[in-house]
């Protein structure tokens, strides 16, 4: 088979966890991510830790993108991971978090799983450029 | 792969996500992996669900799993959206409607984007299914926008197709003649609270009548006569038992003679079913009426007739597919597509001429082996 019928976009899941009702960033991301190139399966709003979980595995995506602003990032977080490790899925998904995350909690998050932190700022073409880098092989 | 087949048989959900993730990019061994699975497939019924954007097929497929879920039975979705010809991206949205079934695994939910390839894209839904079957799932609904051939082809994998129709398009309707129309087992007007409802399921009823004495006229009229005459069907029923008495074999030819005349309507006449999604309103009768046609399915036997036509067709698009491939790379060898279009530019040759080039001796190894047996 030649390699043009080969094709493998990345995937990935931008989900809005909890009530947060704000998901202008998401949009931007999730189209920023389809314009270069990825698959990209939307959440849609107030999402619950099971149901991201739910459909980072049923998706089997590369990428797990995880906008948070509600502040609930140190409970909402580590419940998405634990789930993700319970289906063994933890280990080859990129988990990427957006949004507003205090300095002081960030390394916790990272000790958990979490691979980067986008904060305001955060340019498009670093986090699309950080997920072509990262995204694990399949 | 074979270890990822017996997790996925043995209900494994990671499993099973990615067997289609495989199966999606034709990944090394895919085929085999397919191949696996047919033994286990066959039990699902599936049912295809496409109409215009917007006019609720996801908030419908929603309702319809949950009705599933509270019946005990398990479900399969995958839903397909169009990808970006330039970039090859999507964003595949179906899933936001997915509200009734909130972290309950045993709806599984998946979103494909229509990689463009020809074929393809009905090749992969179709092994998508294949593994879904196999898995267990009881009901198998694959959704996708009704805009093209590709969609008419992906719909094709299922038993059952449903045309989903919003009121206020009456235009619409007049589009979806040609091809979608056609395909419809079951049709449902969603939005039915809306203005303009009434319209829309007369016009759909109007063009069905006109596809029924357009079409097949000679089988209409049997259809119409199936349903309009239960008591004198019930007498050729009591007729034929006689017959049988009599002797089997004349019973046979006469059936064959007249199909339907013994009461079986050998026509299916698609119901319209009038719905509100949102409050799922009509889906309990949107389910029968599935129910009807997979019924009648396995009674005319067309059921079988669908999975032979089916199978052939699978054939035919791995083997075109394949050829494309096989011939892909004998374009490479010969320097790529680039230096063949050089010279169409520079006046030498034509598309014809390069086309008949490749293929010749692909074509003359082929009769060498046939009639070297």
């Amino acid at each position: 088979m030649s390699a043009g019928q080969t094709q493998q976009p990345v995937r990935c899941l931008v989900a809005k966890v909890g009530l947060d009702g704000h998901d202008r960033g998401a949009h931007v991301i999730a189209r920023a991510f389809r314009d270069a190139g990825f698959e990209v399966v939307y959440s849609g709003l107030h999402r619950s830790p099971d149901e991201v979980v739910q459909a980072a595995v049923q998706e089997d995506v590369d990428v797990l993108g995880i906008s948070i602003l509600s502040g609930a990032h140190n409970t909402l977080v580590p419940k998405i991971l634990d789930g993700l490790d319970e289906y063994d899925a933890l280990a080859d998904t990129l988990v990427l978090v957006g949004g507003i995350v205090p300095d002081k909690d960030q390394d916790d998050l990272r000790e958990r799983g979490v691979s980067a932190i986008f904060g305001p700022g955060a340019s498009m073409e670093d986090t699309i450029e950080f997920v072509r880098e990262n995204a694990p092989e399949r | 792969m074979s270890d990822l087949l017996e997790r996925l048989l043995d209900g494994d959900h990671r499993a099973l996500a990615r067997t289609i993730t495989n199966i999606e990019n034709r990944a090394p061994g895919y085929r085999d992996l397919v191949s696996g699975l047919y033994e286990h497939a066959g039990t699902a019924e599936v049912i295809g669900i496409t109409g215009s954007p917007g006019a609720g097929k996801s908030t419908l497929v929603d309702k319809m799993a949950e009705t599933y879920r509270e019946r005990g039975e398990t479900v399969g979705i995958i839903a397909i959206d169009p990808s970006s010809p330039f970039t090859g991206g999507a964003v595949l949205g179906d899933r936001i409607r997915m509200a009734s079934n909130i972290g309950d695994m045993d709806v599984f939910f998946r979103s494909m984007s229509a990689r463009g390839s020809l074929g393809g894209v009905s090749i992969a839904t179709a092994d998508a299914v294949k593994a879904l079957d196999a898995f267990g799932k009881d009901r198998i609904i694959v959704e996708t926008v009704g805009a093209g051939q590709n969609e008419i082809d992906i719909v094709k994998t299922a038993d059952t197709v449903c045309v989903l129709v919003q009121p206020g398009s009456g235009d619409d309707v007049q589009m979806l003649k040609a091809g979608i129309l056609e395909i419809a087992d079951v049709f449902v007007v969603n939005k039915a609270d809306l203005d303009g409802a009434d319209r829309t399921v007369q016009e759909l009823r109007e063009m069905l009548d006109l596809r029924g004495n357009a079409g097949s006229g000679r089988n209409d009229q049997h259809a119409r006569h199936g349903h309009h005459t239960g008591p004198e069907a019930t007498e050729n029923g009591a007729d034929g038992s006689a017959g049988r008495a009599d002797g089997a074999a004349l019973t046979q030819a006469e059936a064959e003679a007249e199909p339907g005349e013994d009461g079986s309507d050998p026509e299916w006449t698609p119901p319209i079913i009038e719905a509100v999604a949102t409050h799922g309103e009509g889906v309990d009768a949107f389910l029968d009426a599935i129910n009807d046609h997979h019924a009648h399915l396995d009674a005319t036997g067309e059921a079988k007739a669908k999975a032979r036509e089916r199978y052939a067709e699978e054939v035919r698009t791995l083997l075109r597919e394949d050829t494309a491939d096989l011939l892909a790379e004998e374009i490479d060898a010969r320097g790529g597509i680039d230096d063949l279009v050089d010279g169409v530019v520079a006046g030498e040759t034509d598309p014809y001429g390069i086309a008949d080039d490749v293929l010749d001796p692909v074509a003359t190894c082929l009769r060498e082996r046939r009639e070297d047996g």
